[in-house]
């Protein structure tokens, strides 16, 4: 198992990609033999789904070469792919509900008889399809809509073979299944490799990528780590090969012990439904860090404390009273703010002014606490404060930079006094000079008694900026760090390695 | 960051902002020189006082489509209201002048709760407002020939009927000036102050992101639901004036809610939501009725009058989407 065979399926030499000047792959060689599960790990933003694009056909490589089945290609797009044989199966699936198994796997290419679809010939093979891999049980007319999550995958993975794909790629398969389903696609993939098919595994969880995968590709910012047999491998290495780099930033200095005070917020065994049995303190005067993976309930808990989508279980406590924080609008009376990840989307109003962007949550819900001049020149101030550069308060906030922006946000919710903020990824797509300008904000606003929750992926920002880290997986807490802790400790705990996994 | 301020020159030049007021008030200023080339007597002071208090109406219908659009809605359901209202006020009042001040309330009332079922339906079920308020438009439409059998009864008293027909007379430089105007001209002040307020500031923000306003605490539902009540009040003031200037019918109403989008859109309000001024949209409905007025003097049917108004919308949104695209 250790040698690849002589003729791989695909063979990638040297990809390189860049978005907008920003190099998000470079020099990346991989490659899968027939029936071989490759699978490819790293951090988030490592470049793995880039990656994937360039191979199915998404992306074009700015340079490198793609051979499939032994002559070089260039994919003009994802049907050309799929037409090689390059199948992908999503995060999310990509099937209509209303239709029937053999309707989705045949869709676009349905068998014809006189001009019209052949329904029967397109059961009947949807079922050979099916028997072949060993999923005799799903009935080839049932709809789609009706089936699991696990059964639509199949659907999905049929789809592909339907097309004749020897190379499948597969995206976080175990993403949306149930622990059960899990061992389901075990069986899949093991017979889809003895058909001869080649697999590139991307996942998060370790453990799927150890009880799998023959190979294992490690990225890290859009390189090519190392290429490893997994059975010469350990979980604690490949997180050494996911992680590490120089630490090279400031930080501002971190709470010393006797500043941190009382606990303002308590949540005890909360859960909605992407959260389960979280218990987690947040004191004055802290900075908590969030770690963990994306979709591991960073961002879900952020949002559940803010009333976003609440809590649905469990008990809330600020300032040792028990509260309810249903929506934004109460969690904003109970001193809460949040900062959003999706600046665009859900942060900024673009078309408005900055002046406007900045007052918008106290016109919301302060309306008549002060008078409309007096709090207008106060968060003229603010605006001042945290030194929004190059722009008039009457201007477009969308013609501001990313940090700017981030700025301005900020500034609408210290208008509110917050005790308590919520930052999701606060520097994403920032500037340098932004980021430690927001930092030194968020580590002052620690030191004036605000308690603090920090959402990053940035690891060493995570780590920089932490008195505490609380990493995060699957929903529930994964486990708690203290200030000094290192990057493998928080992958470690963010990808679940197999040590622990054996408790 | 210091390149950016060497760019403030030119940005200070150009004043024409996406949604600023300069074109419409150019397209206005083109217009009335073609009028006052074909038809001098058009400009002086009594003809023109007329012609305001005649658009009047249309004017305060696109201020109420404009509350609505800015916020990222439609209301279809204006012109039937209008219609409705008329045919109401006439049976209530049946030429009883007692009866003139309480069913002034009560259309106002009555325009109040259209645009509270309008905007509960489009925020809380969910339900498109172009859908809800066409579906207002045909529940109106049919209710009010149900109520009435099929042809209007009674009719308007002559207190009625005055805000829309009478003036005060001798006025001097203007001539007379027409209660109609003075009522567009009150209400035009409250629409602006509105738009200056918190409740308006947060209105545009809810039609440019209504995520970022509801994660802000703003309750985007009842700030729509706000904006469609105040849609069916500016019913609700044009339905009596337009009663007493041009009467009953069962065509009082009829084709306003087109019109009152585009002046909206001609007055530079983005459909969709979040960009735009009130004043634009007034601004907006002017031009349109002095192009009626310009069409009417040259000559050219009336019939082409929706026609125009269809071109107009194409035209004007096209226009604003290539402008933002090609940003």
């Amino acid at each position: 198992m250790s040698d690849p065979p002589p003729t791989p399926l695909l063979t990638l030499r040297g990809i390189g990609k860049s978005f907008l000047g920003v190099r998000v792959l470079d020099g990346v060689d991989l490659d899968v033999a027939p029936g071989e599960v490759h699978a490819v790990v790293g951090e988030n933003g490592a470049g793995k789904s880039t990656l994937m694009k360039i191979v199915s056909g998404g992306y074009a490589p700015d340079g490198g070469t793609v051979e499939f089945a032994g002559e070089p290609r260039t994919f003009r797009g994802p049907r050309d792919a799929q037409r090689a044989g390059v199948g992908i199966i999503h995060q999310e699936f990509n099937l209509l509900p209303e239709r029937t198994v053999a309707e989705n796997v045949y869709l676009g290419h349905e068998p014809v008889r006189r001009g019209l679809v052949d329904r029967r010939e397109m059961l009947e093979r949807t079922r050979r399809l099916l028997d072949s891999i060993g999923e005799t049980a799903l009935p080839a007319d049932a709809r789609v809509g009706q089936l699991g999550v696990a059964q639509q995958q199949v659907v999905e993975i049929a789809k592909a073979l339907a097309l004749d794909a020897r190379l499948l790629i597969m995206d976080e398969p175990t993403a949306a299944l149930a622990d059960h389903e899990v061992e389901l696609l075990y069986g899949l993939v093991r017979r889809l490799q003895e058909r001869g098919i080649g697999l590139l595994y991307v996942s998060h969880r370790l453990k799927e990528v150890f009880d799998l995968s023959s190979r294992i590709t490690v990225l890290k910012d859009g390189r090519r780590v190392t290429t490893v047999d997994t059975a010469d491998t350990s979980a604690d290495e490949l997180v050494r090969h996911m992680v590490g780099r120089e630490l090279s930033s400031y930080y501002p200095d971190r709470a010393a012990p006797e500043d941190r005070g009382p606990v303002r917020l308590n949540l005890r065994d909360v859960g909605n439904r992407k959260l389960r049995d979280v218990n987690l303190q947040l004191r004055a005067g802290e900075v908590l860090g969030i770690g963990g993976l994306q979709g591991s309930g960073r961002s879900a808990l952020a949002r559940a404390i803010f009333g976003v989508s609440p809590f649905t279980t469990g008990d809330v406590t600020l300032d040792d009273r028990p509260v309810r924080l249903r929506s934004p609008r109460t969690a904003m009376r109970a001193g809460i703010a949040y900062v959003t990840e999706d600046r665009k989307g859900e942060g900024i109003v673009g078309r408005q002014s900055v002046l406007d962007n900045a007052l918008l949550a106290s016109r919301a819900v302060f309306a008549a606490r002060s008078g409309r001049a007096a709090r207008t020149v106060r968060v003229r101030e603010l605006l001042a404060a945290v030194e929004v550069r190059g722009a008039g308060d009457d201007q477009e906030i969308r013609f501001l930079s990313g940090g700017n922006q981030q700025k301005v946000v900020l500034a609408r919710w210290l208008a509110l006094n917050p005790r308590i903020l919520l930052f999701d990824e606060p520097t994403r797509g920032i500037d340098v000079g932004a980021k430690s300008a927001i930092h030194d904000l968020v580590r002052r606003l620690a030191r004036d008694g605000a308690a603090v929750l920090m959402i990053s992926s940035d690891l060493p920002e995570l780590l920089g900026m932490s008195d505490r880290i609380v990493v995060m997986r699957d929903g529930h807490v994964a486990g708690e760090l203290p200030a000094g802790a290192t990057e493998e400790e928080v992958v470690a705990l963010a990808v679940g390695t197999t040590r622990e996994m054996a408790q | 960051m210091q390149t950016v301020q060497r760019r403030t020159l030119p940005l200070r030049l150009p004043r024409v902002r996406p949604g600023g007021l300069l074109p419409i008030l150019a397209i206005l200023a083109v217009l009335v020189v073609l009028v006052g080339i074909r038809q001098p007597d058009f400009l002086s002071p009594p003809s023109l006082m007329s012609f305001l208090g005649r658009s009047a109406p249309i004017i305060l219908l696109a201020a109420g489509q404009y509350f609505v659009i800015v916020s990222g809605e439609f209301d279809l359901s204006v012109g039937s209201l209008v219609t409705a209202q008329v045919v109401v006020a006439a049976r209530l009042i049946d030429g009883d002048p007692a009866r003139t001040w309480p069913v002034v309330l009560l259309l106002l009332a009555f325009g109040a709760f259209v645009g509270l079922v309008n905007g509960l339906i489009t925020t809380r079920l969910r339900v498109p407002s172009f859908i809800t308020t066409l579906g207002m438009f045909l529940i109106l439409v049919g209710a009010v020939y149900l109520w009435s059998d099929g042809a209007p009864k009674g009719g308007l008293s002559e207190e009625f009927r005055r805000f829309g027909r009478r003036a005060f007379e001798d006025v001097p430089l203007l001539g007379r000036v027409p209660y109609a105007l003075l009522v567009l001209l009150a209400l035009a002040v409250v629409a602006v102050l509105l738009m200056r307020s918190d409740f308006g500031r947060t209105l545009v923000a809810v039609g440019d992101n209504p995520r970022t306003a509801e994660l802000s605490g703003v309750r985007v539902w009842r700030t729509r639901t706000i904006a469609f009540i105040l849609s069916g009040l500016a019913a609700a003031f044009a339905a009596i004036l337009l009663g007493g200037y041009s009467g009953v019918s069962f065509q009082a109403g009829a084709g306003l809610e087109f019109g009152a989008i585009t002046a909206v859109v001609l007055g530079g309000v983005a459909l969709g939501g979040g960009r735009g001024s009130v004043v634009g949209a007034m601004l907006g409905a002017l031009t349109l009725e002095l192009l009626f007025a310009l069409m009417n003097f040259y000559g050219v049917s009336g019939a082409l009058r929706s026609t125009v108004q269809g071109a107009i919308i194409l035209l004007a949104v096209a226009v604003s989407a290539t402008r933002s695209s090609s940003r």
